[in-house]
Parts: structure tokens; C-alpha cells; sequence
């Protein structure tokens, strides 16, 4: 299937933006070691999803780079003395679906289950194993280390992968999240089973977690889940706070030879932070500007009036301290310069002079006009639920951004953008081949 | 108006707790369909336009066709200036976009409910009055020759794919990629998007879904006002083009700047939509073996091909039983660094063979089942998606409900039957089996030609 326009990141939308129609009433409390829970019954579907988030991404890897990726992957290796074949199987059974995943922030698990009482409990109780009862066996841990040095490998194919990776090392430089979350191959080939465990003991316990529930369960039933999931953790402690990103002192343009007919461009700065004071003149602006897709901007200048490229974008992506303002396109290779002029010419434009009036109109159309669409399935509620729980957002985040976006205003986007956003100190990278 | 009216409500008999699934179905005068689902959960809606047109209604020298007439689509009608239409819909707080497959080109927009009127005033502009503008065209077919190296040329798993279905389909249409060779897309000519459009945009050819907070003859009302003017047309009987039979096994490799090597192996075999009446159990059983091998972290594949014998370090078996003609059943996989595409290829034959000899466990097919049972409920979380199954089924010329029947044909397959179309399918005879050779990344000149060399 070939689509009109590539979607970027379809998690990046969730967490970019938000509001509500009717938003869900969400319910929050602490289990009795410390784990902070989030609830949103939904009783239409007769299922379950669960988030449980802990403070552990590759902010917390330390040297060791890839340290956390690995860790959370080995959590449903072995558990509770049972082997991965039997953990699978168990929750397959009773067709509930389990997943994993560590970024640099977070580290997750989730479940999704049928209510049914076939189905839930054994779901649960496998989750709870996992969650609370990891064994780390060494046999999974040499086979997962061995996949994550072959997919650095792969990554090697993939001008986009490459790009990415060399864009956060630049903006980063020294902090905690230049790595990427899948490591390097010196660290990764370096880790071993005892500082994986001893990851886990520190940043896995209950004061470190949130727990998120959304579907056909009340609330006496979340209570009981949410405290029987975390029950096996030691209360222990949060992780300790980040340190904030220095910003760009120069820029920079970061070239790299590869063999493919386009090249990919990635373009910009530290950004913000989730509670950034500026969020939401930032997060309007940058809609204008390259975050809305075909409408915006930069798809203007580049694709169509020019025919540059296939997908252009820009995006903050707001992080426990500041995540990156990044812009990036694909370009064939003889027009990578031209391509690159356009999209720093527009954002120079757009830094000079803000957006007009009209398109903050426009833009405040679509961001409030299409409230519901982002809370209008169990899997987005739960979505954002997450993200109130991590950042600890107020409970009332989804009620009040309708309004926090209604009130932002051009001089407000203009006064955010010259004060944030420096064009002359941005790293670029261009991973591609020569001109033809 | 109306010459025929439906309206049915079909209960999903699979969980008490479920609620009922609630469709209408609804003919125009010009012969459009609509389907409506009221799914009251959320106060939006999601409204598609699915056309029976896509890559495999394409012939050689305007291969994509389909697909850049998709994005022209944006580019102005006699109402509408280029790219306003995505700027209304963003007013309206939508989301839009569109998408070409083999068999289908759809157009959807996701609103809050009470804009519907704005996605049907558009659709139906766009579906008999648009204007392709010669300029506009140059610079979209640029678009999609970018999109097509982003896509295909510079990803070694897809050009594999691309000379994986040129192989394994002689005559038939799946042979050619949805996006289109790189000649065909530098070649368009607007009047070849004007034949095109003219010959399957039309009312008559169409399929409107729309699932959301909707009463469903408000809908039919306002269907009847914006689609009920347009014209029909007459539209063209498709050839069969039935494949050519296989006389044995095709063996290519692909050299591509890669770091890992990687294969795809695939057997032709039959669809819903070609089976005969008397074996319509086959591409159930064929789901249920799918489900068998790679149906989780539980199933064959990852037990005993990532775990067990660690001989791939990513292996995955890929069957769609939904298409208009035959397709291929394909398993494709790394594999782990010390062993070879060999190596894993006989790993991988070798569960094949043990499908053709012994019976699948009890388990193993009640477990499959269960979570057919579940993702039924699960897919009820986004309107999309379920709108999404309708209009598909219904444009490759099948029924809707047959979404409701799937999870009954898929919990009728018996072990004999995973057997019995294992051993039928899975024959050399059928076989197309596509090599990426990894050349080497560093320093080497752009790949200008890596389209893949076809040894047979």
C-alpha cells in the first residue's frame, strides 16, 4: 500500500498534541508502595489495555549505552521460573497480546485482554510475573545481545537510521539522550548479565512506575489490578532528575557518504522539555510551520510548489528535560542542496516574521476543531494517560488544551521563536550519496 | 431515489459483552454504494471512498498510474484551487489522506461527527470534476519518483520485494509494483491521468464507508444530496488475466548495498475471492497455518527458528487471504550472524515439511483461534480500521460481512485441513525463492540500476 503522504511517527502526533471532545475522566491514586496509577474506564469493549511505564529509558544508561533497551527486553525472557516459550504461550492462549519497548525516556509494557474471565486473570498473572519476577536467564540474554548488535548492523542500510543517529549525537553532545536507545556495538558487547540485573533492581520498583489502565473494568477493579501488579516491586525510589541540555553554541553541517540515490537531510536544535513554559506557542507555531502535515509551511515551499521531496516535516518532540526541534526530508541527490536552502530559508521566514493571522486562525481550526479525534479509541486514551502519569501533567491537561491553544497569538509565536529557534546554530546532516 | 435498500443488523455472536454491530447499506441511482456503521463510542466519524482501481488494473508502461492519479487528486478540481482540499479538511479539524493498493484506491478523512457534510461536499467534487493541470503533474510526478527512492531504491527489503512479485507473477497484474517502475512514473502524461480518471472515477465504481457517531439514514440523506447528482459511466469489464501456471521453481538474487543478507521464499496459492466453491475452506487453513508459524512469540517460528535453534535472528511467514487474484504465501527472514541464508532457508523448509507430516497440536490450533476471537474485539478500538475491512472487502469485490464470517471460517479449520493445504501448496512447483546479495555501503558509486538481476 503506497499512501499520499508518509506518516512520520504515529506516536509522535499523541504525543505532540492533545485534547479532549468529552475528555475521559481519569482517576488517579497510588498503590501502597508508591506506583502512581491512572484509570479510564471505557465499558464499550469488553477489553483491557495496561501500560505500566517506569523512569528507565537510555537517559538511565549511563556508559553503557543500550544498557536499558536490553534490560526491558529481557523481562519476558524468563520469569517466575518460567521459560519465554512458556511466558508466550500463556498469554497467546488466552489471546492477550504483550509488547515492550524502551526509548530514551520510557520504559514500557504493555498488555491488551479480553475481560472475559478465560482470558484476564491468567493475562494478568503472567504480567504480573513478568513485571515483578524477571529471572534473566543468560541463554536469552547472549541471543538478544547477539539481535540488537545485528540490528546496529542493519541500521548501517538505512540512510534514515543514519542520519538519526548522527543528528542526536551532534545536538547532544555530552548529555544523556545523544545515545540512541539501541546502544552503540562497543557498549552493547560489553554489557553484562550482573549490570543488567542491577539496572533492574535500581530503576524498575514502584515509586519509579506508572501505572496506566483503560477499558471495561471499574474502578474497585483497578484498584485491585493495578495493586496486584506491582505488588512483587520493591518500593525503592525515582529515578534521579536529568540534567538540562545546554543549547547549541554553533552550527554545524555533518556529511556522510552513503550509497543511496536520495539524501536524507535532518536539520536542528535542543527544543523543549514537556513542561516547557513556551509549549504551546511553540507547539502552535511549529504546526504552522512544518507540523501539519501537507497544510504547513515547509510541505508548501518544498513539495508543492518545488516537487523536492515526498515528505517534509518538523517537530518538537517534548521530553522529561528538552527533546529535539528537528526538521528533516529526502531529497535525490542532485537537488540536496537545494532542497536544504528552501527548508532554512522557510523557516528563516517564519522565525523573522511569525506566522500572519489567518494561518494562526487555520491552525487553531484544525488542533481544536479535531479535539475528539484524539481520545476516540482506548489505545490513544491510554496514550495519554502515559504521558500525564510520566511528566506528571495535571489531571486536567486534556480539558484545559483547548484553551491554552485558543489563547496563543502571533506575537507570542514570533516572541517564542526568536528567542528559541536559531536558524545559524542548528546541526544539519546529510546522509547520501553524490551528485549524479 | 432509492432502488434498492437494505438495512441489516448483524449480531456478533462471539462475546455476550459485545455490542451490536450495526450496519446499513445503502445504492444511489447512479450506482453508488454506501455503507454505514454506527459505532457510538466516540463523537467522530470516519468517512472513506473506495474506487475499484489500483496497480492491478494496470498495464505495462503506466504501471503507478493508479497511484499518482491518487495524489493528483489533491492538486484542484473545477471548484477547488491545488491543495485545497487538505486545507478545508484542516480547517475542519480532520485528518486526511489517501491510499493505493493493488486492488483499491480509497480516500478518507476523519472528522468530529457533525462535519461529515464537509468530506461528502468535497468527495463528490472531486470524484467527477477534477482538473489535471499539466504543470501540476510535472511537479507530482517528481513527487513520486522521491517517494519511490525513499520507498523502494534505497531499501534493500523492498527492492527485493519489487523483483520477488516480478518473478513469482508472469501474467499476472501483481507482477508490477503499486508506486510503479521509475520509467513509467518519469513518463506520465496528463492526458494518460485523464483517460484514467475518466475510465474508474466515477459513482458506479464507488464504495463510500463511513463509521463513527452517525444515524445511518441521516447519512443516506446527505449521501443522496452530494453523490446523487453525478453521473454514471460506463466502466470497463476487467480480462481475467488469470496467472500462468508455474512449471517449477524460480530461483533470483538481488545484489544491493546492504549489511545483512536476507530472503523470500513464497508459494502461489488461492485467495477467497478465486477459490472454488467446493475448497472455499483452503485460504482459512492457509490463515490458520500462517497463524501456526508466526502467529506470536509462541508460535513455530520465533520457538524454534529465533529461540530454539537461534538460526534467524528475524523470520516471519505473511499470507492475505483478501485480494482480488491469487497470491503468494511468504516467509521471509535474516539470519543470525555465523549462519547463512541457507542455513535458514533448510530451517525453514524443514517446518514446512513437518506441516506436511504431522497434524498441528490441538493447542496450537485453539490457541490461533483465540486470538482471532480476540482480535475481533480488538480491531473495534479505532473506527478506522473497521471501515477499513468494509471497504476493502466490498472493492475487491467481495462481501462486508464476510468480516463477521472470517472469524467463524477461521474457527472451522480443522488440523487435517492445515495438512491437507500444506502439503497441496507448499510444492516446488509453486515456489519463487528471491536472494539479497549484500554489497558492499562504504564508498561505493550510487546504485543507479540496483533494480535486481532476473536469473531464472
Amino acid at each position: 500500500m503506497v499512501a499520499r503522504i508518509l506518516i512520520v511517527n504515529l506516536l509522535l502526533g499523541l504525543l505532540l498534541s492533545s485534547a479532549v471532545y468529552a475528555s475521559p475522566k481519569i482517576e488517579h491514586w497510588q498503590t501502597s508502595n508508591g506506583g502512581r496509577v491512572y484509570f479510564a474506564a471505557a465499558p464499550e469493549l469488553a477489553m483491557l489495555d495496561i501500560q505500566v511505564v517506569f523512569d528507565a529509558g537510555s537517559a538511565r544508561d549511563g556508559e553503557q549505552s543500550g544498557m536499558a533497551l536490553l534490560t526491558n527486553a529481557m523481562l519476558n525472557e524468563g520469569a517466575a521460573g518460567l521459560n519465554t516459550d512458556q511466558i508466550a504461550t500463556a498469554f497467546e492462549d488466552v489471546g492477550a497480546q504483550f509488547s515492550n519497548s524502551s526509548q530514551r525516556d520510557m520504559a514500557v509494557l504493555n498488555l491488551r485482554s479480553l475481560t472475559a474471565d478465560f482470558a484476564l486473570p491468567a493475562a494478568l498473572k503472567m504480567f504480573s510475573n513478568v513485571l515483578t519476577q524477571a529471572d534473566f536467564p543468560v541463554a536469552s540474554f547472549e541471543r538478544i545481545k547477539k539481535q540488537m548488535l545485528l540490528g546496529l548492523q542493519a541500521e548501517k542500510q538505512s540512510p534514515a537510521a543514519l542520519s538519526s543517529r548522527t543528528f542526536y549525537s551532534h545536538v547532544y553532545d555530552k548529555h544523556v539522550y545523544a545515545a540512541m536507545p539501541a546502544g552503540e556495538e562497543d557498549s552493547v558487547s560489553q554489557l553484562t548479565i550482573d549490570s543488567i540485573r542491577n539496572f533492574y533492581q535500581r530503576y524498575y520498583v514502584a515509586k519509579n512506575a506508572v501505572v496506566v489502565l483503560v477499558g471495561a473494568i471499574d474502578k474497585a477493579q483497578a484498584k485491585l489490578i493495578a495493586e496486584q501488579l506491582l505488588s512483587g516491586l520493591p518500593v525503592g525510589d525515582r529515578a534521579e532528575a536529568l540534567d538540562k541540555v545546554p543549547a547549541l553554541i554553533k552550527g554545524a553541517i555533518i556529511k556522510r557518504e552513503h550509497p543511496s540515490t536520495q539524501t536524507h537531510i535532518m536539520m536542528g536544535q535542543v527544543g523543549m522539555s514537556r513542561h516547557d513554559p513556551d509549549y504551546f506557542s511553540l507547539y502552535v507555531g511549529n504546526h504552522i510551520l512544518g507540523g501539519s502535515g501537507l497544510v504547513s509551511r515547509l510541505s508548501n515551499e518544498v513539495r508543492e510548489k518545488r516537487g523536492l521531496s515526498y515528505s517534509v516535516y518538523s517537530y518538537f518532540r517534548p521530553m522529561r528535560v528538552q527533546g529535539p526541534y528537528q526538521f528533516g526530508l529526502q531529497t535525490r541527490n542532485d537537488q540536496a542542496g537545494e532542497a536544504l536552502d528552501v527548508m532554512k530559508a522557510t523557516l528563516k521566514e517564519f522565525t523573522d516574521n511569525g506566522p500572519t493571522k489567518e494561518e494562526l486562525i487555520a491552525a487553531k481550526q484544525n488542533i481544536t476543531g479535531g479535539f475528539a479525534l484524539r481520545v476516540d479509541s482506548n489505545r490513544k486514551i491510554a496514550g495519554y494517560l502515559a504521558m500525564i502519569g510520566f511528566y506528571g501533567l495535571p489531571l486536567e491537561y486534556l480539558e484545559n488544551f483547548k484553551d491554552k491553544v485558543n489563547a496563543v497569538t502571533v506575537e507570542a509565536i514570533k516572541d517564542a521563536y526568536i528567542r528559541r529557534v536559531d536558524v545559524d546554530k542548528m546541526i544539519t546532516v546529510m546522509v547520501g550519496g553524490k551528485a549524479e | 431515489m432509492l432502488n434498492k435498500f437494505r438495512k441489516i443488523i448483524s449480531m456478533v455472536m462471539v462475546l455476550p459483552t459485545l455490542a451490536l454491530a450495526n450496519v446499513s447499506e445503502y445504492q444511489l441511482d447512479n450506482g453508488l454504494q454506501l455503507i454505514v456503521k454506527e459505532d457510538h463510542r466516540a463523537p467522530v466519524v470516519v468517512s472513506q471512498v473506495w474506487y475499484k482501481v489500483g496497480s492491478s488494473y494496470e498495464h505495462n508502461g503506466i504501471t503507478g498510474i493508479s497511484h499518482v492519479l491518487e495524489h493528483m487528486m489533491f492538486k484542484g478540481t473545477e471548484n477547488l484551487r491545488p491543495n485545497e482540499f487538505s486545507q478545508i479538511i484542516a480547517a475542519n479539524g480532520g485528518r486526511e489522506n489517501a491510499f493505493t493498493g493493488r486492488d483499491y484506491t480509497a480516500y478518507f478523512q476523519t472528522l468530529e461527527k457533525d462535519r461529515l457534510e464537509v468530506s461528502f461536499r468535497l468527495e463528490a467534487e472531486r470524484m467527477r470534476k477534477l482538473i489535471i493541470d499539466d504543470a501540476e503533474l510535472l511537479k507530482e510526478r517528481e513527487v513520486v519518483a522521491e517517494e519511490r527512492r525513499m520507498r523502494t531504491e534505497d531499501n534493500p527489503h523492498a527492492l527485493i520485494r519489487e523483483a520477488f512479485n516480478a518473478t513469482a507473477f508472469v501474467n499476472s497484474p501483481y507482477h508490477h509494483p503499486v508506486i510503479g517502475w521509475m520509467s513509467d512514473i518519469n513518463h506520465y502524461e496528463a492526458d494518460d491521468l485523464r483517460q484514467w480518471y475518466q475510465k474508474w472515477y466515477a459513482p458506479n465504481n464507488a464504495t463510500v464507508v463511513i463509521v463513527g457517531d452517525v444515524d445511518a439514514d441521516a447519512v443516506y440523506q446527505l449521501a443522496k444530496q452530494y453523490f446523487g447528482p453525478l453521473k454514471a459511466e460506463e466502466i470497463a469489464r476487467l480480462k481475467p488475466q488469470r496467472e500462468v501456471e508455474q512449471k517449477g521453481k524460480r530461483t533470483i538474487e538481488v545484489e544491493a548495498p546492504a549489511e545483512l543478507p536476507y530472503f523470500m521464499m513464497g508459494w502461489k496459492v488461492p485467495v477467497v475471492n478465486t477459490i472454488a466453491a467446493d475448497n472455499a475452506w483452503e485460504p482459512y487453513a492457509l490463515e490458520m497455518l500462517a497463524g501456526i508459524l508466526d502467529g506470536g512469540a509462541s508460535a513455530r517460528f520465533s520457538k524454534n527458528l529465533v529461540r530454539g535453534d537461534e538460526v534467524a535472528t528475524s523470520v516471519g511467514a505473511g499470507y492475505g487471504l483478501f485480494s482480488r487474484l491469487d497470491e503468494v504465501f511468504v516467509v521471509a527472514g535474516t539470519p543470525v550472524k555465523g549462519k547463512t541464508v541457507a542455513d535458514l532457508q533448510q530451517a525453514v523448509m524443514a517446518q514446512i515439511e513437518l506441516l506436511k507430516s504431522e497434524l498441528v497440536s490441538e493447542q496450537e490450533l485453539k490457541r490461533i483461534k483465540t486470538q482471532v476471537v480476540a482480535n475481533a474485539v480488538y480491531e473495534r478500538d479505532t473506527v478506522f480500521y473497521q471501515a477499513m475491512q468494509i471497504g476493502m472487502l466490498e472493492t475487491i469485490g467481495m462481501d462486508w460481512r464476510l468480516t463477521d464470517e472470517y472469524v467463524d471460517n477461521v474457527q472451522a479449520v480443522t488440523a487435517q485441513q492445515v495438512q491437507a493445504v500444506a502439503i497441496k501448496y507448499f510444492i516446488n512447483k509453486g515456489l519463487t525463492v528471491a536472494e539479497l546479495i549484500p554489497q558492499p555501503l562504504a564508498g561505493s558509486p550510487s546504485p543507479r540500476t540496483a533494480g535486481g538481476r532476473h536469473g531464472r
